[in-house]
């Protein structure tokens, strides 16, 4: 494949106006007052979060509404170091799974505020059981971002 | 099960960068050779199911419209399945649906992307809901990381000898795409070079991740009386499972992977399997990462559980092992994601009718082939063997 053939340089760009539907603009507002909000499923008892209008596994609508913990445990996670077109956050950050003390599923986001210059240094702050707890932003327009991140807290200063 | 159906014919094009044809170029590529693998014409064929990953990879939305001529849809029905990653396992379960039914006697199954054409990780993570996870799950690498990271703690998986085992697994992929004359990356690569890569995502490193690849495949299946009027080797369709999880990641076990497990259950149940691991001559696994190679090795039942690393230490997994997985060089050297899982079908297709040349295991009667999708969601299967 000596010869170089032509190609077309081209971009899609579309907008979108997306509905977050009642139950997650309650949760979006509930960022905004810096609570996390999930929903109880009567049937199989699990606090879901982010807040669902209707639980996954049992198929029926969910109107109990519980503020869950803003401390968790870390499940897993993982040191991004590498680059795509349009990322959310400019690597190296940490993505991770964080189950939040009075929840019963995970939720994505990242944990931060430590040193994250070399893989060593990240696991002197942080492993899988680690304890964090959310770090809110100045700015909370109602975006899963309203949390900055979450931070690694020692064990007895919580 | 329905009416028996076979694989009659398989194709796939050369997988890499290539540049040298276009969209529907390359996938004329892959369905010409099917076809003549088969020793069918067009006109032979009843109908067509195709996949990709997400249609805007390429930028063209829907693209059976734009694809239509290169897979000779016209005057025939056309279906579209699509899983994310496991897009070729579903196209491949689809097109073994409509025969056993006995709605179509020849459906053309047709897997394809040109990932060198948009950027994958960016189209990837469009997958996942806008408001919470799209943020966060970081393209497939950062989501099997989270994945791999769990397992390792889980199990208490010692981090040298897991780390040695990866650099197995990646050294016999890489050492295997040499034998196989479709796959796209063909490098040697020491253990040492493997073990040391940089980092992509930890627990991933440079050579633990596929690439990114230009390709399509194309597979032929048949009705048991159609495929006996060819007087050829056919790959007999033993089982189908399949399997999904909930749309958040965090909303279920991912180590205890329930759609692997479950979906594995289903196929052995179906093919008469008890021990996968004796009974299977080779596996084809959906491998673009060399840790999730071994969760999935342990969620088949290839062995249990925190088991995998050390029976990968020992060979059980490479070629003269007690089963040979991926002699194809795997997803970890050759990666156009929408024609990948049907590669997997295609190469086990190969490998029980005696067609893989030399990346054949020799005596191959009963393969295993299978795909993961969605933001670790899915996981289908298919085995094949020799005999109906």
């Amino acid at each position: 494949m000596a010869k170089e053939y032509r190609t077309l340089h081209t971009t899609v760009d579309l907008p979108y106006e997306l509905a977050f539907g009642a139950t997650l603009t309650r949760f979006f507002d509930g960022l905004s007052e810096e609570k996390i909000l999930g929903t109880r499923c009567p049937k199989c008892g699990r606090v879901l979060v982010p807040a669902r209008s209707f639980c996954p596994r049992c198929f029926i609508d969910l109107d109990q509404w519980v503020e869950v913990g803003q401390m968790g445990t870390v499940e897993t996670w993982s040191l991004v170091s590498y680059r795509y077109f349009g990322m959310a956050k400019t690597p190296p950050y940490i993505t991770a799974l964080i189950r939040l003390d009075g929840a019963d599923v995970s939720l994505t986001h990242l944990v931060g505020g430590i040193d994250l210059s070399s893989l060593e240094m990240v696991r002197t702050h942080l492993s899988i059981g680690t304890r964090v707890k959310a770090v809110w932003a100045k700015e909370k327009p109602g975006s899963i971002f309203d949390i900055e991140y979450f931070v690694p807290v020692e064990a007895d200063s919580h | 099960m329905g009416r028996s159906v076979a694989i009659m014919g398989t194709g796939q094009t050369q997988h890499g960068k290539r540049f040298d044809v276009s969209y529907p170029e390359l996938v004329k590529e892959a369905v010409q050779r099917a076809l003549a693998d088969a020793g069918l014409s067009p006109e032979d064929i009843d109908g067509v199911v195709a996949g990709t990953m997400p249609s805007m990879m390429e930028g063209v939305a829907l693209n059976h419209l734009y694809l239509a001529d290169a897979m000779q849809v016209v005057g025939k029905p056309l279906l579209k399945t699509e899983t994310c990653g496991s897009t070729g396992m579903s196209v491949a379960h689809t097109a073994f649906y409509w025969v056993a039914s006995g709605m179509a006697d020849v459906v053309l199954a047709v897997g394809y992307e040109k990932m060198y054409e948009g950027d994958s990780q960016a189209t990837m993570t469009t997958v996942a809901d806008p408001w919470i996870q799209r943020s966060f799950v970081a393209g497939a690498p950062g989501i099997f990381a989270m994945q791999s990271n769990m397992w390792i703690d889980r199990y208490h998986i010692p981090e040298d000898r897991l780390r040695e085992a990866a650099a197995v697994i990646s050294q016999r992929n890489h050492d295997d795409a040499f034998d196989n004359p479709f796959a796209h990356i063909k490098v040697r690569v020491s253990l040492d070079e493997i073990m040391n890569a940089r980092i992509i995502t930890y627990p991933i490193r440079r050579w633990d991740v596929c690439p990114n690849s230009d390709g399509a495949c194309a597979v032929i299946f048949m009705s048991e009386s159609r495929a006996q009027q060819m007087g050829r080797p056919a790959a007999w369709i033993k089982g189908v499972g399949y399997r999904g999880d909930e749309s958040y990641l965090g909303d279920s076990d991912k180590v205890r992977w329930n759609t692997a497990i479950d979906a594995a259950k289903e196929v052995y149940q179906q093919a008469g399997i008890i021990n996968p691991r004796r009974e299977l001559d080779v596996a084809e696994v959906y491998n673009p990462f060399t840790f999730m190679e071994m969760l999935l090795y342990e969620c088949f039942g290839f062995c249990d559980f925190g088991e995998a690393y050390d029976l990968v230490l020992q060979g059980t997994f490479s070629r003269g092992g007690d089963l040979p997985c991926d002699p194809s060089g795997g997803v970890l050297c050759t990666n156009p994601i929408g024609a990948t899982g049907l590669i997997r079908v295609a190469e086990a297709a190969m490998q029980v009718t005696g067609k893989a040349g030399t990346h054949q295991i020799d005596g191959a009667r009963l393969a295993l082939a299978h795909a993961m999708g969605g933001v670790s969601q899915f996981n289908g299967l298919m085995i094949l063997g020799s005999d109906r």
